[in-house]
């Protein structure tokens, strides 16, 4: 059965292979069996290929690759093609992206979360680029009538040094569409990479700064309404009763719509809309647990007593341990619920026929979005099509479908093409927050300050394993404890970015340069010495590679000048997440009294470099965002209702508020692994132990700022 | 509803909505100029900030009947091709991420670099400390106000 979006997807295929010509080239960037590039023609192009993306080569040089993950600022649409592009020896400057649309036929994973996308991709991405450029070439050398192995490639051009002939791309490429794609081809040395590992601008800048409409928000249909819901200001409500009738003889209001536990008005603009929705009076009741901050602060206490912890990983004899032990120490952290707040709120466009469903919006997950709609509605898939429009961020906030329903839903209500908004405050209100979480760190010392037992207990909310049990440093430590306790709340939670370890490695990093001081110890040789018996006597299984620890730790201490600055308090951190390498250290300098955050270094193990301007903006963006939120995010609550619901009161981190940062990376050559996430979880360690350095007041609380260190009332 | 006629870009432009209606949802709703960006509806973020008589103001709360006679340039006006010093200061530095909130530090930095043309560091951070930027691209902005203040 032909559905509508592998129609259009057909049609766009015929287009760039029938009217332009050239080369068009299917290949697979995620499915691992999915074998070598085919070259796609009249043929073939109609039935199954298992290819999820298209490179193509028109007559006029012009090479198109289509971007099929959605893009939020992870640079993503500019790495992908950066890859291909390598291996093909293309003219960087020819290279066109196109946002793909959802296509779970071809497609099998696109997805963006989890820093994965790079790592999936990378062989294919380059298998693709060589086969392309290995058809160009042998094209060239049967048209010269010369041997393929005398001719080279280069900047979009193949070249015959002997004759001095030399062909562009797009001359080529029909004659290259003619032959058979290798099943093999050989792939670049390192060494002779030109766009890998440079500094390539944002494919999509032009766009951006001339205020195109890319994002879901700029999203306009013909005949379309606008919508807004008001839903429970507190989780753990109800509603009991709504009034709409003020608000539905309100100019522009189309209809007011309650659903579920949604009252939406409809109208045909946003400014009507947000005036129609302060007139429709809804009366809420209990329906759950009711919580406020003061509740979760009490249930962590219990809960760190559980005598029924989720037990996560056991070596060697802690009991033993720590009853031998001649220093014990033992140290809490907790941090509060976060929204993720994007800077373009949550918002998706729906259009639900008799015929099927029109979705378009910011999406992580475009697939699960319309599996979703689909079983909401009762509307076989194949009919449903979803565009993905550029997120205005995303942080995890976009993994959740909630919007998206909600949109669909509602025109199936109302039988309309419907965009529906959320407002800053239904963004910052709406949940899906990163929980609170509070840890227990325990640790035993032997008289020589060797760290003979470790437990670590996680209380989270809604969080199944609050812990990362087999990261660093587990596997260093001869008996070890790590548990977890859960709360089952009504307040609803999900994925922020580096979900758990986001405050995980804060927590973890703080703890160990509190024991490397207990051991008297400097915190650098301490991990190292960690690492070391690790080593030389591991214990159990660990996730994360030695070596790349311990060259990012060393790097690190001597990009910063560890232990080398007068008048510099300086704190260290090191950690493993989504299968990068990062060690930071911050550099604190007190003025007037006032510790000043000045400066954090940053080395990244995260293999291959892809896009050097690109790494750079994840690298900054990710230590930004968590010394940011270390510093100022919390989000409590009253009776279940979130107390900070706009930019006025929920403080996020501005100009004048951030550190100088320097950061490297370590040239290995190694796959490239992920980094739109593992460059943020050592970020408040780091600040931490630089603070405490400074001033000796250990900040074992988030936000910072609400510390009695930086309470401009009290001295110390 | 009353009439406002608006001078938007060089153009006239004609729009009837209720007069507490802030300009920046004329621009998006009404005149499908899209390019002025909702953060917050409160003054607080920045990303809706467009020229207003040269001045940058927070187009979320600024109501249609105050403009008046004034001259509205919004990030689709800034510039014919795209070109202003701080468009292509933005592209040289390769500044955005998502790139949500940068009509408006651009428009920030446009009306900003008008008044001073050479500024300090550190009035650089001023100029630009009203502004959100949640991707935290904020040394790649400044740097970028920078260029673009020997490009002007």
């Amino acid at each position: 059965m032909t559905t509508q979006n592998k129609t259009s997807r057909r049609e766009f295929l015929k287009i760039s292979s029938m009217t332009g010509g050239g080369l068009l080239l299917g290949f697979s960037w995620f499915s691992a069996d999915a074998g070598a590039p085919v070259i796609i023609n009249k043929t073939n192009f109609v039935g199954e290929l298992g290819f999820n993306s298209y490179l193509s080569i028109g007559t006029d040089g012009t090479i198109t690759i289509f971007s099929p993950n959605p893009e939020l600022g992870q640079n993503i649409m500019t790495s992908f093609p950066m890859i291909v592009a390598e291996e093909l020896d293309a003219d960087w400057t020819k290279v066109k992206v196109v946002q793909a649309p959802l296509d779970t036929v071809k497609f099998e994973r696109q997805v963006t979360g989890g820093s994965g996308a790079i790592p999936h991709s990378w062989k294919r991405l380059r298998t693709a680029g060589a086969t392309a450029r290995y058809l160009l070439i042998a094209a060239a050398a049967k048209r010269w009538n010369v041997d393929a192995a005398e001719c080279t490639a280069s900047n979009g051009f193949v070249l015959h040094e002997k004759s001095g002939n030399k062909l562009g791309y797009g001359e080529l490429a029909e004659e290259a569409s003619k032959l058979t794609a290798p099943t093999t081809v050989p792939l670049k040395n390192r060494k002779d990479f030109k766009i890998i590992g440079s500094a390539v601008r944002n494919v999509e800048n032009k766009n951006i700064l001339t205020g195109k409409g890319v994002f879901g928000l700029d999203f306009h249909r013909e005949g379309m309404v606008i919508a807004m819901i008001q839903r429970p200001p507190a989780f753990g409500t109800k509603i009991k009763s709504v009034d709409a009738e003020a608000a539905k003889a309100m100019p522009g209001i189309i209809d007011v719509v309650t659903f579920k536990n949604y009252v939406a008005v409809v109208g045909k603009t946003t400014w009507e809309i947000m005036k129609a929705r302060k007139a429709v009076n809804v009366e809420y009741e209990k329906d759950g647990n009711i919580e406020s901050t003061a509740d979760h602060d009490q249930l962590f206490t219990s809960l760190l007593n559980s005598d029924k912890p989720q037990q996560r990983r056991k070596d060697g004899d802690v009991d033993a341990a720590f009853k031998s032990a001649a220093k014990v120490l033992s140290s809490e952290y907790q941090c509060p619920f976060i929204p993720h707040n994007p800077m373009e709120p949550m918002n998706f466009f729906a259009d639900v026929r008799a015929d099927g469903v029109e979705l378009v919006g910011p999406t992580q997950v475009p697939a699960s979005t319309r599996t979703a709609v689909s079983k909401m509605l009762n509307i076989p898939e194949d009919k449903i099509t979803l565009n993905i429009t550029r997120l205005g961020g995303g942080f995890g906030r976009r993994l959740k479908t909630d919007f998206a329903l909600e949109a669909a839903e509602l025109s199936s209500i109302i039988k309309k093409p419907v965009k529906l908004i959320w407002s800053r405050e239904d963004d910052m209100m709406g949940g899906s927050y990163r929980p609170a979480v509070r840890y227990r760190f325990e640790a035993a010392l032997d008289a020589q300050g060797n760290l003979i037992g470790y437990k670590l207990r996680g209380v989270g909310i809604n969080l199944n394993n609050s812990t990362r049990e087999d990261n660093f440093p587990s596997g260093a430590v001869d008996n070890l404890l790590i548990d977890s306790v859960e709360h089952i709340s009504p307040i609803t939670t999900g994925p922020w970015r580096a979900p758990v370890t986001n405050f995980l490695a804060f927590a973890e990093q703080s703890f160990l340069d509190e024991v490397a001081s207990a051991a008297g110890k400097d915190p650098v040789q301490f991990r190292l010495e960690l690492l070391q018996k690790a080593r030389t006597k591991p214990v159990g299984a660990i996730k994360y590679n030695i070596d790349r620890m311990e060259t990012v730790i060393k790097t690190a201490a001597e990009k910063a000048g560890w232990g080398t600055k007068k008048g510099v308090s300086q704190g260290f951190s090191v950690y493993f997440s989504h299968a990068s390498y990062v060690a930071q250290v911050c550099d604190v300098e007190m003025k007037a009294g006032k510790p000043v955050v000045k400066k954090i270094y940053a080395v990244s193990d995260c293999g291959e470099v892809i896009n050097k301007s690109g790494a750079l903006q994840q690298v900054m963006g990710a230590i930004v965002d968590g010394y940011g939120h270390a510093m100022y995010g919390r989000l409590t609550f009253k009776d279940g209702a979130p107390v900070q619901k706009n930019f006025g009161e929920y403080r996020l981190i501005r100009m004048k508020e951030i550190p100088e940062i320097e950061a490297h990376f370590v040239d290995n050559g190694i796959d490239p692994t992920g980094l739109g996430e593992p460059a943020l979880p050592p970020t408040g360690g780091a600040v931490a132990n630089a603070l405490f350095k400074a001033t000796g007041k250990r900040l074992k609380n988030q936000p910072f700022i609400e510390e009695p260190l930086f309470k401009p009332t009290k001295a110390f | 509803m009353p009439v406002f006629n608006l001078q938007i870009n060089g153009k006239e432009y004609k729009t009837d909505v209720a007069a507490d209606t802030p300009l920046l949802w004329v621009l998006r709703d009404h005149l499908g100029l899209v390019g002025t960006k909702y953060g917050c509806g409160v003054a607080q973020c920045g990303a809706c900030t467009v020229l207003l008589d040269g001045n940058a103001v927070r187009a979320c709360t600024f109501p249609v009947s105050a403009i008046k006679t004034a001259k509205v340039i919004t990030i689709e006006g800034l510039s014919e091709n795209g070109d202003h010093p701080v468009q292509q200061a933005w592209d040289e530095v390769d500044v955005p991420q998502c790139g949500y909130c940068q009509a408006g530090q651009i428009m920030t930095a446009a009306a900003f670099l008008k008044k001073k043309p050479k500024p300090t560091m550190q009035e650089i951070d001023e100029a630009m400390h009203p502004n959100i930027c949640r991707c935290g691209a904020y040394h790649r902005i400044r740097e970028a106000v920078k260029l673009a203040s020997t490009k002007i």
